[in-house]
């Protein structure tokens, strides 16, 4: 077995340039959060940013000293001898503007009023992080990335990096994702996004001011999410009907089955470190990603520009980000004669597989990156 | 068709620089080749989950595909050649395919065993089927689900508006150009669709 990287810190950088976003809006100076792992080389050719999904951080890898539980969210693919091999890649992780782990968020001070965001934060796009990114590679004095590499909305980053900056990376490995979020998937997150505005302790967004959290909101929010990640076979296998206690309690709200006690566990823990405002904010950039749609719809077109070579991972069991999804992904590359792989892996998790380590996957991803290492070796 | 030599016999066939699309293409060793040898570019399609990692090491560019469910990723005459190297014999929709290969390629190029070689009609005069070093398995557990000829495609070519533009047999490491129905245990085809009416 490969150690974890051990103990890391997370860094900070602000910039003082606002950062103009897709909206029209700017994004006044702004505080990125970003941790790194391994060195970077003499050349600066060994960099790999790592895009986070919805509810993660730049906390990809390793621990914080005397946290024993803060094990990062993909320390299982990075770290020394792992898949991304911090040994002889320099890895980034940064965290997104508008989340809510550090860097510029609705949690933090609006400059304008000194008061929290809160909703008055500006919607922000994949692309408006895409730029907030590049400008951190700047900041870091990288020209070219070895990588980016990034699973679900992650994986939609990992894309749009090669649409909006070709030249500054030569490989993006997207892992169980989308060209754009089907109308099911918009609803999904509706429903959340349903559930969180309508708490009472909501109050428009400016709940902070309020002294509340709407928690029963995000609990909500979280159970639907967490249902979706899931496969119907993996939820099956782990839960089955298995009931809380021995006989049933003839009870309409209490927990009977283990399933449910497991989401509401789940939703309770979440709505404990999640931002409402952040989660509005990231699944509507979500809604929102659709490289083709400038394009009349033509996803081919779209990724017409980009010069990276690809790697698309999918997992047959996930239903939120269908292997036909990154089919469509590997179409539009094909017929562009841009250099793609394409592994379907046949993983019965569900969407989350992307997070776990599966030897098929974690094969590829490790064999790919092996290839990407020795280029700059050579 | 693992053999370096039968690679190489088919390599030749193919024009340098072309893009190429192998389906089946195992462990990516043919489109390595290619791509070392005669500049080629292009795509591997695969099912199996081993072959999609051999390929990735190799540094070929693989796509996991089930070959059954037809190549509707690709487009018309989107690829200078298409391979279908020992493949054919594996696939319930054998006809299908070799439509989608001529369609999908400028040229197509496939390879079989060639169940009419000679020890195989031996083993049949017999009363058994063959078990050769080309086709080592038993009836019962072989992956050869459509069994057919040198002689069978050449019809089959015709039937479905396909001209051969070159075919001989492989046997030993060796072109079989006389009587490769009867010499030879591999049977390679090289054949492009016939332009029919005004389209081109």
């Amino acid at each position: 077995m490969s150690h974890s990287i051990g103990e890391v810190q997370p860094q900070s950088h602000h910039f003082a340039q606002p950062l103009p976003l897709t909206s029209g809006a700017l994004l006044r100076d702004y505080t990125l959060v970003y941790e790194t792992y391994g060195t970077l080389n003499a050349d600066r050719s060994n960099a790999v940013l790592v895009c986070h999904a919805l509810n993660a951080s730049h906390h990809v890898a390793g621990t914080y000293a005397g946290q024993e539980k803060s094990l990062g969210w993909w320390d299982n693919l990075v770290g020394p001898g792992k898949p991304l091999d911090t040994n002889r890649f320099f890895v980034i992780g940064v965290n997104n503007p508008g989340s809510c782990f550090g860097s510029t968020g609705p949690m933090q001070p609006n400059p304008d009023t000194g008061k929290p965001y809160g909703a008055l934060f500006p919607v922000v796009t994949v692309e408006d992080w895409v730029d907030a990114q590049a400008r951190l590679i700047d900041a870091l004095g990288i020209t070219q990335l070895a990588a980016v590499l990034g699973g679900s909305l992650g994986g939609m980053q990992a894309l749009s990096w090669t649409l909006r900056y070709p030249q500054r990376l030569r490989h993006c490995i997207a892992v169980a994702t989308a060209p754009n979020l089907s109308a099911q998937n918009i609803a999904f997150n509706e429903v959340a996004r349903r559930a969180i505005v309508t708490d009472p302790e909501f109050h428009g967004g400016h709940y902070y001011e309020h002294g509340t959290l709407p928690r029963r909101g995000l609990r909500v929010a979280r159970m639907i999410g967490h249902i979706t990640y899931l496969s119907d076979d993996a939820m099956e296998a782990k839960f089955g009907r298995e009931r809380r206690n021995g006989s049933l309690g003839y009870s309409t709200q209490d927990v009977e089955f283990e399933i449910e006690s497991y989401l509401r566990h789940q939703g309770d823990k979440f709505s404990e470190y999640f931002d409402a405002n952040t989660y509005l904010l990231i699944t509507r950039a979500l809604d929102y990603f659709d490289p083709a749609r400038e394009y009349g719809g033509d996803l081919a077109a779209a990724f017409a520009p980009a010069l990276a070579k690809f790697l698309l991972v999918s997992f047959t069991t996930d239903w939120r980000f269908s292997p036909q999804r990154s089919r469509e992904i590997v179409k539009a590359l094909v017929d562009n004669r841009h250099a793609v792989s394409y592994a379907e892996i046949d993983a019965p998790h569900g969407h989350d597989a992307f997070l776990l380590d599966d030897a098929r996957y974690h094969g590829v991803l490790r064999a790919r990156f092996d290839n990407i290492a020795r280029e700059f070796a050579a | 068709m693992s053999e370096r030599r039968d690679i190489e016999l088919v390599a030749e066939l193919v024009p340098h620089g072309s893009r190429v699309l192998d389906l089946g293409c195992g462990n990516g060793e043919l489109l390595a080749h290619l791509r070392e040898k005669r500049g080629c570019s292009g795509y591997g399609i695969e099912i199996a989950d081993a072959n999609v990692l051999a390929c990735t090491q190799r540094g070929v560019d693989v796509i996991q595909l089930n070959l059954e469910e037809g190549l509707a990723l690709f487009e018309d005459q989107s690829f200078d050649v298409v391979l279908q190297l020992d493949t054919l014999q594996h696939l319930r929709n054998t006809e299908k395919m070799l439509r989608e290969t001529a369609r999908v390629g400028r040229i197509g190029i496939v390879s079989f065993p060639n169940f009419a070689h000679w020890p195989n009609r031996l083993h049949v005069v017999g009363g058994r089927m063959p078990v050769t070093r080309v086709l080592p398995y038993q009836w019962y557990d072989t992956p050869n689900i459509r069994v057919g000829t040198y002689a069978d495609f050449e019809v089959l070519a015709r039937k479905d508006g396909l001209r051969i533009l070159d075919s001989f047999g492989i046997q030993g490491g060796r072109v079989v150009r006389a009587w490769p129905n009867l010499r030879a245990s591999v049977a390679v085809f090289k054949f492009e669709r016939e332009r029919s009416g005004a389209s081109g």
